[in-house]
C-alpha cells in the first residue's frame, strides 16, 4: 500500500483499556442477553419463515464476521474465503452421510479438517501481498470448487450432496426438529461471535490492526507478521466452516455453489454493506443482504441490476458501510453537542 | 484422468497439430483480454474486475452488427469501437471516483458492474444462448497440416491477435503517446506537472483495454456461443494469465496466455474433468515459486 492510501484508510485506533476484564464481562453479558432474546423469539412469533431467516443469518453472519477478521482487522482482502464455508458444509455433510458418527464428533472432525487445509493454504497465501493475495486465494477457491465438481464419486459433482444429512439425536438434542436446529444455530452464532470478539479485543487482535496499518513497523518491533497473518487466516477459516456447517444442516445437503467464488464475493459485499470498522457491522450486513436478496428476487428477475445499484450507492455514495455510517453520525452529533454545551 | 489419451496424442503429429492450434486460439483470445487488464493495472493501478463484461459486449455488438449489415469486417469493428466507447464512459463516470481509494472499493464498484452488465445484456439480447454463425467467407473446408485439422478462421484469429500484440508493443515502446503512457504509469504526478492531462490518458488507456477485450469477444463470437455471464470465465482465466505473467507486464501476458491455452487444450485430453483445476494449480505453483509472477517486478 502506498503512503497516500495508508494515510487515507487509517482509522483512529481505539486504545485498549489497561484492565480489559470489565469489557469482557460486558461482552459475555450482551452475548447471554442476545441468546435469550433469540431463544424467546419462537414463543412470540411462531412463523417458520422468521426462524429460517435467523438460521440463514447465523450461517452468513458467522461467515461474514470471520471474513472481517481478515479484511477489516488485518487488511487481508481474501477473495477465496468462501472455500472454507464450502469445506465446512461438504466436510460435515460427508462425515454424517458416510461414517455415521455422532454430530458433535462430525462437528469437531470438520473443524480439524478445515484447520489442516487452512494451515496449508494459508501458509502459501499469506506470503503474498494485496492483489496477489486476493487472487491466489481466489485460485485456491476455484481449485477446491473444481475438485468438488470432478470428484463425482465422493461429492456427487454438480448435483451436490443430496439425499439429506442424517441427524441422529445427541444429548437430548434432535437437530431434525426445526426448533432444536434453530436454537443450536443461535447458540453457535452467539458463541462464535463472542469468541471472535475476544480475538479482536485481545492483544493479538491489536497486533493484527498494527499489521494492517503498518506491517513494516510491526515487523521492526519484533512481531512475526507471517505467523500472525497465518494464525488469523486459520482462525477465520474455522468460523467460516462453522457457518458452512449450519448451512449444510439447514438445507440438509451441500452444493458446489457453497464453494464457488460468488460466496466470497457476497461475503465481501456483506462486509461492505454493514461496515468493516465495527465488530457487528458484518452481522448487520448479513441481515441486510438476506433481506435485500429475498425482496429483490421476489420483485424482479433482474436482481443483478438492483443489487449492483445498491452496491454502487454504498461504494461511491456513502463510501462506507451502514454501521460505520451510523457510528460516525452519532460520534459527530455527540461532538457537536459537546461543543454547544459549555 | 486419462493419461493414455494424452500420451497417444503426444505421439501422433495430427493430434499434436490440432491440439496446439486450439491451444493457440484459446491463448491468443486470452492474451487480448489479459493485455488490456494488465495495461489498465499498470497505468491506472486498479484491478478491473469488470473486464470480462467488455469481452461479452464485444461479442454481442459484433453479432448485432453482423445481423444488420452482413459484413464481418464491420462486425469486428463495431465490437472493438463499441467497447472502447463503453470503456471510456465507464472509466470517466465511475472508476475515476475510486482511484487511490482502497482496493476493496475498486473491486466492489467493478463487482457491481459485473452484476449490472450481465443483466443489461439479458434485457437487451435475452437470457438464452445466441450464436453469430461463421461468416460465409470462412465456410470453406479446413486445412490439413501434418494430418491435423486447422480451420482457416483460426488462422485469421491468431493473425489478428498477433498483429494487435505487435502494434501495441511497438506503439508503447516507440511512439510519443506510448512514452507518455509509460511515464504516467511510472510517475503520474510528474506527468501531470508537465502539463499533460492524466485524466485523458487514464480514460484512453481504459478505453484501449476495453477495446482489446471487445476485439477478443468479437473474434470469438463466430466460434463460441454467446450468453449473459460469458465474460466471467474469461475474466477469471485472464486474471490467471496476468497473475502468472506478472501484473503490468505485456510480455508476461503473452507468455502466460499461451501457457494457459496449451494447458487447457492438452489438459482436456489427460484430465477431462479437472482441466479448470489444472490452470489454478499451475497458477498456485507459479506464485509459490515467484510471488510476483514470471515477469512481474518486485514491488517493495
Amino acid at each position: 500500500m502506498t503512503e497516500l492510501q495508508a494515510g487515507q484508510s487509517a482509522q483512529p485506533l481505539e486504545v485498549p483499556r489497561i484492565d480489559a476484564r470489565p469489557q469482557r464481562y460486558r461482552d459475555v453479558l450482551i452475548a447471554f442477553a442476545a441468546f435469550a432474546v433469540l431463544a424467546l423469539l419462537p414463543m412470540l412469533f411462531g412463523s417458520k419463515q422468521l426462524l429460517d431467516f435467523v438460521i440463514r443469518c447465523a450461517a452468513y453472519g458467522l461467515f461474514a464476521t470471520s471474513l472481517n477478521l481478515l479484511v477489516g482487522y488485518t487488511g487481508l482482502i481474501s477473495f477465496g474465503h468462501g472455500m472454507f464455508f464450502g469445506l465446512g458444509a461438504y466436510g460435515f455433510g460427508l462425515m454424517m452421510q458416510k461414517t455415521g458418527v455422532p454430530i458433535p464428533v462430525a462437528f469437531v472432525g470438520t473443524l480439524a479438517m478445515t484447520l489442516v487445509v487452512a494451515v496449508v493454504i494459508g501458509a502459501i497465501c499469506v506470503r503474498l501481498k494485496e492483489i496477489y493475495f486476493a487472487f491466489v486465494t481466489l485460485a485456491f477457491q476455484m481449485l477446491i470448487h473444481s475438485t468438488i465438481l470432478s470428484w463425482q464419486s465422493l461429492t456427487g459433482g454438480d448435483q451436490g450432496l443430496r439425499g439429506g444429512i442424517p441427524r441422529p439425536p445427541f444429548l437430548g438434542i434432535d437437530l431434525s426438529n426445526h426448533l432444536h436446529l434453530y436454537i443450536a444455530s443461535c447458540a453457535l452464532l452467539v458463541i462464535g461471535l463472542l469468541l471472535m470478539r475476544q480475538i479482536a479485543q485481545s492483544p493479538f487482535g491489536y497486533t493484527l490492526r498494527m499489521i494492517r496499518d503498518n506491517a513494516t513497523r510491526a515487523s521492526f518491533i519484533g512481531i512475526d507478521v507471517w505467523r500472525a497473518k497465518l494464525t488469523i487466516f486459520v482462525l477465520a477459516a474455522l468460523f467460516a466452516a462453522t457457518g458452512g456447517m449450519i448451512m449444510a444442516l439447514f438445507v440438509s445437503g451441500a452444493y458446489p455453489e457453497f464453494a464457488y467464488w460468488t460466496i466470497s464475493g457476497e461475503g465481501i459485499f456483506i462486509n461492505m454493506l454493514g461496515g468493516v470498522t465495527t465488530f457487528l457491522g458484518p452481522m448487520v450486513g448479513a441481515m441486510l443482504f438476506l433481506i435485500l436478496n429475498d425482496t429483490v428476487t421476489r420483485l424482479t428477475e433482474y436482481h443483478g441490476i438492483v443489487l449492483g445499484i445498491v452496491i454502487l450507492f454504498f461504494a461511491i455514495g456513502l463510501r462506507k458501510g451502514l454501521m460505520d455510517f451510523v457510528v460516525e453520525w452519532f460520534a459527530q452529533r455527540r461532538g457537536a453537542a459537546g461543543e454547544r454545551a459549555p | 484422468m486419462d493419461l493414455d489419451a494424452l500420451a497417444s496424442c503426444l505421439a501422433s503429429p495430427a493430434c499434436l497439430v490440432t491440439q496446439t492450434t486450439s491451444g493457440l486460439i484459446i491463448g491468443m483470445l486470452l492474451f487480448l483480454v489479459a493485455v488490456g487488464l494488465t495495461l489498465i493495472f499498470g497505468v491506472l493501478k486498479v484491478v478491473n474486475f469488470s473486464h470480462g463484461a467488455f469481452y461479452m459486449f464485444g461479442a454481442y455488438f459484433a453479432m448485432t452488427a453482423y445481423q444488420f449489415t452482413g459484413s464481418f469486417a464491420l462486425a469486428i469493428l463495431s465490437g472493438a469501437v463499441g467497447t472502447a466507447i463503453l470503456g471510456l464512459i465507464f472509466e470517466r463516470v465511475f472508476m475515476s471516483r475510486v482511484y487511490g481509494r482502497d482496493v476493496l472499493m475498486q473491486l466492489l464498484v467493478c463487482y457491481a458492474f459485473v452484476l449490472i452488465f450481465d443483466d443489461v445484456v439479458r434485457m437487451i439480447w435475452g437470457p438464452e444462448f445466441r450464436s453469430m454463425g461463421m461468416p460465409a467467407a470462412f465456410q470453406v473446408p479446413p486445412l490439413f497440416i501434418a494430418g491435423g485439422v486447422v480451420p482457416p478462421y483460426y488462422l485469421l484469429l491468431i493473425g489478428v491477435a498477433l498483429a494487435a500484440a505487435v502494434v501495441l508493443g511497438l506503439a508503447l515502446a516507440r511512439s510519443r503517446i506510448g512514452k507518455v503512457i509509460r511515464a504516467a504509469a511510472h510517475n503520474p504526478g510528474m506527468v501531470s506537472a508537465l502539463g499533460i492531462n492524466t485524466g485523458l490518458i487514464y480514460g484512453g488507456v481504459f478505453a484501449l483495454g476495453g477495446m482489446l477485450a471487445g476485439l477478443a469477444g468479437a473474434l470469438a463470437a463466430p466460434v463460441r456461443s454467446l450468453t449473459p455471464g460469458m465474460g466471467f470465465s474469461v475474466l477469471i482465466e485472464s486474471f490467471i494469465v496476468t497473475v502468472i505473467g506478472g501484473m503490468g507486464s505485456i510480455l508476461g501476458a503473452l507468455i502466460g496466455a499461451l501457457l494457459i491455452g496449451l494447458i487447457r487444450s492438452f489438459g482436456s485430453l489427460g484430465f477431462p474433468l479437472f482441466t479448470e483445476g489444472l490452470m489454478y494449480l499451475f497458477m498456485v505453483i507459479v506464485l509459490v515459486s515467484r510471488p510476483t509472477g514470471l515477469f512481474g517486478k518486485e514491488v517493495a
